[in-house]
């Protein structure tokens, strides 16, 4: 199923500067290996050596924060907007 | 593609001060001075780098009453002093006899900051940050805030002469909203939460070149603003530290940089190497940051605020995890209030010392209180507590807790009946 994904300014070196993209997958976890494979490197940047979501990366699936739902395996069901946007931000 | 304005180049004119990299607070990873904030490797925060010139404590005191006294600390050009600015800083430091007595405490002073420009610690951060942004190509000063920050972006804005963009929660107290909307600029409520509006403001950034975003894509530079609460402290002290300190906690950068500072002027030599205790302070209904100190976490689980001190309302501190550093290292703690006890803080530094504070410094007075009950801070040693906004932005949280002593006819007769004498 295809979600679109917002990319933050500092991944979009690896999208070819597109500030949007469309990537397929039930759940994050299998949109962010679909958004690796179309794009080599970036799940790196998301992801830390064990595999979860570095500390200072939010995620959200619509309005939702992942971490308030079931981080990666949070469903992505079509038509989803997937926004990824660091997380030092505020106050 | 860089990550600020596309149009935007550092040419040897710009001049950041004493500032020469931006450095990665969680893997070290260093880049150059640019509208970067997180690092490129792992989103951790960029810190200002600096090499600092000859900075003497003559040379602070021959400098102006405000904040460019520490200029040469501060990622900001030499004449930053030429730019109209609200010139912000160097507030009272109150010493507080009677609040202390009525905590049980011998030495206490609260650093009052509403008596900054637009009456908070804002103006210091911002000021910094329009500093910066100028040199760094900005046109936009821009912020999204949960009230105080949006005073002081659309004041300096207009001080300035340049355009502001700020961005608020819509359920904002009236008085944020007034005292925002009478500056001018682009000012627009969200309906949503502080956070959905950060998060909301980190998007555009993305978006919009040419807008700086101080507590966004500028952070790392507004951020060092906050030292210079640290540096006043010490300064008004007699060039010395306090032994504990007391400071609210909203994304956690001010407690973090008024460490900073203090470690700063002991490097320098500007004050005496002692050690000192930082406590934090949060709202029960919003506080992530001591619901971790208290599990014994080092990551912060965000929440969805619920309390009346929404200039602290933040459920997804940015600085959470390093509060925890700092206060874990220095042996203090974080403490959190409810928002009953905030309200009887807001009244107990008001009845005591003439000083009325807005919600975040009931917070602050609400937690010493239970710091010392708890025996957590000692009440033997020297303690400051930050009162870091004015009361009147925040009347709500007080309007139905407060009255008049008494009603009477405009006779004698009606002041000996009500038995005010």
């Amino acid at each position: 199923m295809s979600v679109s994904v917002r990319i933050p300014t500092i991944l979009r070196t690896y999208t070819g500067g597109a500030s949007e993209v469309q990537a397929e997958g039930d759940t994050l976890r299998a949109v962010v290996a679909d958004l690796e494979a179309a794009h080599t490197g970036i799940a790196a940047r998301i992801l830390d050596d064990a595999g979860k979501i570095r500390r200072f990366v939010n995620v959200y699936v619509g309005d939702e924060d992942v971490r308030f739902a079931d981080g990666l395996d949070t469903a992505t069901p079509a038509g989803a907007q997937v926004s990824i946007i660091p997380a030092v931000a505020g106050g | 593609m860089g990550e600020g304005p596309r149009f935007m180049a550092l040419t040897p004119a710009t001049d950041l001060g004493p500032a020469t990299a931006l450095t990665c607070r969680e893997c070290g990873h260093t880049r150059e001075l640019g509208p970067h904030y997180a690092c490129e490797e792992c989103f951790g925060p960029l810190e200002i780098s600096y090499d600092f010139a000859d900075v003497t404590r003559a040379s602070i005191e021959a400098g102006p009453r405000n904040i460019w006294r520490y200029r040469g600390l501060l990622p900001v050009p030499g004449n930053v002093t030429d730019t109209p600015n609200t010139e912000p800083g160097l507030t009272r430091l109150v010493r507080a006899d009677q609040l202390a007595e009525a905590l049980g405490l011998q030495r206490l002073w609260v650093k009052d900051d509403s008596g900054n420009p637009t009456h908070s610690f804002k103006d210091r951060v911002v000021a910094v940050a329009l500093a910066a942004a100028r040199e760094l190509g900005f046109k936009v000063l821009a912020c999204p805030s949960t009230g105080n920050l949006a005073n002081a972006v659309a004041a300096a804005a207009a001080r300035a002469g340049i355009r502001s963009a700020v961005f608020v929660p819509s359920n904002l107290e009236s008085q944020k909203i007034i005292t925002t909307a009478v500056y001018g600029g682009t000012f627009v409520t969200v309906d949503g939460n502080y956070d959905d509006v950060n998060r909301l403001a980190s998007e555009i950034a993305g978006e919009q070149d040419g807008w700086a975003f101080v507590n966004v894509n500028v952070r790392p530079y507004y951020a060092e603003g906050s030292k210079t609460l640290g540096y006043e402290i010490a300064e008004q002290l007699g060039w010395r530290l306090p032994d504990q300190i007391v400071v609210p906690v909203a994304s956690g950068s001010q407690l973090t940089k008024i460490d900073k500072a203090f470690q700063e002027f002991i490097r320098l030599g500007l004050v005496e190497d002692k050690p000192y205790q930082v406590f934090g302070a949060q709202a029960a209904g919003c506080g992530p940051v001591a619901a971790a100190f208290k599990a014994g976490h080092d990551v912060v689980r965000p929440v969805k605020p619920d309390t009346i001190a929404k200039s602290l309302a933040i459920g997804n501190p940015a600085d959470g995890p390093y509060v925890l550093d700092v206060v874990r290292r220095t042996g203090g703690a974080v403490e959190d209030v409810t928002d009953a006890e905030v309200v009887e803080g807001i009244r107990l530094l008001a009845r005591t010392e003439g000083i009325f504070g807005e919600t975040a410094g009931g917070v602050t007075v609400g937690v010493l209180r239970k710091l010392v009950e708890s025996g957590a801070l000692d009440p033997s040693a020297e303690t400051v507590i930050i009162n870091s906004g004015d009361g009147l932005k925040t009347l709500d949280a007080i309007s139905s807790s407060v009255a008049p002593s008494a009603n009477i006819a405009p006779t004698l007769e009606a002041f000996r009946a009500a038995d005010l004498a």
